[in-house]
């Protein structure tokens, strides 16, 4: 039976490695990928929590944290595509009208 | 039982303007013109009569909205900058082409996210609130969708945006694992029980929190997406988003520290003194290098956000007070800067450079006088609001104890006045090369403009009436 710190620990690890992926990949939509991966390590910490502390809460939080997510994917994938029309090309290195 | 909702109304007010705005963009047929944005100023003026009626009553809805004076002052300086940016949008929006019914439905409802994150006591309604506002402001960035600049400009906002949410929702979920409630006055008396001693997992939640906030304020070092962000937009869009958004953020982010996290005061205000100062120095010496006036005025909103936060240090009565006072000044400064920028726009230029507003005086007065008035009240120049604003943070500061904030924080208002003033020089005194052809000011971003001067004078000469409120409003809460 795994314990409350396990479920903290997945979701640390997770969490590390979205925002790893946020700064190291190459590509916009494994970017965005990268910034669900650490919505969904928070997601993780907080049904842990829900169940360590014995309420429902946490999972109610969950719903409301997809909701939110699937809403900003929508939004990023929106812009995404409208990037790629002006530049066919999904590398971040080659966006350079402003000032990084 | 209505008496339940009263405290969304105003809220509520905001998302039925942006709903029936949407609404006529679907059912406008082809070509028809339609008076969409004069629906955003019936919605604000509802919202601004039912913030007046709220006023004292300290009303509660559902338990995590909560309409005491602090939140209502806010919400009124959101709805002054909803009228402004209405009213400077106007032009833009005719000229570029853009679509009036998703444009003003977008601003309108991140309005109401603003409003709403002023008046949350819930972290999670704050995290929704927060969500809201972005997810409109991300899409208003990149609206003018042939451009690439400002679909760039789009693309890196909405990646920092959502990249420091996933932050703050983490900070919200260790919080929620320590305290079995996202409730602010719960976490509140429970972090007071234990807060001689803090574990490690309350300083994390609240750096987490902190890290979140930041990037909302454009806080150094989490400012690298406000000067392409801001360059980006249309200019109309730029001032709602430099000012709404930092109001809101500011709003809740005073909530939540000095209300939910005051028993932890001594932990994290050294880590904000640091912010506060990078924030100031960085944004002023930056800013001097610029170019355009767009990216110059994103970094001195990054350097009020530095100022914002020496008020917020110092957390005594002339602080909390001054908080208020400075977001309006700024709000109004700002947004009638950006206002002018807007103005000077045409369609085939974005005239943003600064070597554009040579002999700005001689072609155009008028605009040449208000923005003069703008830049100089941004620098803190007496009798202007922006220098009664920037008195008080520091004269809080100075009671605080943080002498060295003070003093950075007047040094770089010094040399942030050098790059107001190059402006100010280059349109009084440089003859213009092509004097800019442009077609005359509309009568609804004239009169916003006349109000928003009329307003930084007015903040700036007789002060004291808005300044007593502020400090009754935010003195019966924190």
């Amino acid at each position: 039976m795994p314990s409350l710190n396990d479920y903290l620990i997945l979701a640390a690890i997770l969490f590390a490695i979205g925002t790893a992926g946020v700064f190291l990949r190459r590509n916009l939509i494994t970017i965005l990928l990268s910034i669900e991966i650490m919505l969904n390590a928070v997601n993780l910490t907080f049904v842990a929590f829900g169940r360590a502390l014995g309420s429902a809460d946490g999972q109610i939080i969950v719903f409301f944290v997809m909701t939110v997510a699937a809403a900003e994917a929508a939004v990023g994938l929106a812009i995404v595509i409208s990037l790629f029309r002006h530049r066919e090309s999904l590398n971040p290195e080659t966006f350079t009208l402003l000032k990084w | 039982m209505f008496s339940a909702f009263s405290a969304v109304v105003p809220m509520a007010c905001v998302t039925a303007a942006a709903i029936a705005a949407m609404t006529a963009e679907a059912f406008r047929s082809p070509g028809e013109q339609m008076p969409i944005g004069p629906l955003g100023y019936i919605g604000l003026l509802g919202a601004a009569i039912s913030t007046c009626l709220l006023w004292d009553r300290n009303a509660v809805s559902f338990g995590v909205v909560v309409a005491d004076n602090f939140s209502l002052f806010v919400t009124g300086v959101l709805i002054i900058v909803g009228v402004l940016s209405l009213a400077f949008s106007a032009p833009t929006v005719e000229r570029e082409q853009l679509p009036a019914g998703e444009y003003y439905a977008l601003m309108l409802f991140s309005l109401a996210g603003m409003i709403l994150m002023a008046m949350a006591s819930d972290l999670l309604v704050i995290f929704l609130a927060l969500e809201v506002l972005s997810l409109g402001v991300y899409v208003l960035t990149g609206i003018r969708r042939d451009s690439p600049a400002a679909t760039e400009a789009a693309f890196k906002y909405f990646l920092l945006g959502a990249f420091s949410s996933a932050f703050f929702l983490y900070g919200i979920a260790f919080t929620y694992g320590m305290t079995g409630s996202t409730r602010l006055d719960r976490i509140g008396s429970l972090m007071a029980a234990q807060s001689m001693a803090p574990t490690p997992m309350q300083l994390l939640a609240v750096g987490l929190l902190l890290v979140g906030f930041a990037f909302k304020v454009s806080a150094v070092p989490f400012h690298m997406w406000t000067p392409d962000a801001y360059e980006g937009a249309p200019p109309a869009v730029t001032g709602f988003m430099s000012t709404g958004v930092k109001a809101a953020a500011f709003a809740a982010f005073v909530r939540v520290f000095l209300s939910a996290f005051e028993p932890l005061q001594s932990d994290w205000s050294p880590v904000l003194w640091a912010v506060a100062a990078a924030t100031m120095i960085v944004g002023t010496v930056v800013g001097v290098v610029q170019s355009s006036v767009k990216r110059m005025l994103a970094y001195s909103s990054i350097a009020h956000g530095g100022y914002l936060l020496v008020a917020l240090v110092s957390a005594n009565d002339v602080g909390k007070g001054a908080i208020l006072f400075y977001l309006l000044t700024y709000a109004v400064t700002n947004l009638g800067a950006f206002g002018v920028i807007g103005l000077l726009e045409t369609g085939d230029r974005p005239n943003d450079q600064v070597r554009d507003y040579a002999g700005l005086w001689n072609d155009h007065p008028r605009l040449a006088i208000a923005m003069t008035l703008f830049l100089l009240s941004l620098g803190g120049f007496p009798p202007l609001g922006g220098f009664i604003a920037k008195w008080y943070v520091f004269t809080a500061a100075m009671q605080a104890g943080y002498t060295w904030l003070a003093i950075i924080g007047v040094l770089t208002s010094v040399v942030s006045v050098f790059f107001y003033l190059r402006i100010i020089v280059m349109m009084y005194m440089t003859p213009s090369m092509s004097p800019l052809q442009l077609p005359p000011v509309p009568k609804a971003a004239a009169i916003g403009l006349v109000a928003s001067v009329a307003l930084v004078v007015y903040l700036g000469i007789l002060p004291s009436r808005v300044l007593d409120w502020a400090v009754a409003s935010i003195g019966t809460i924190f």
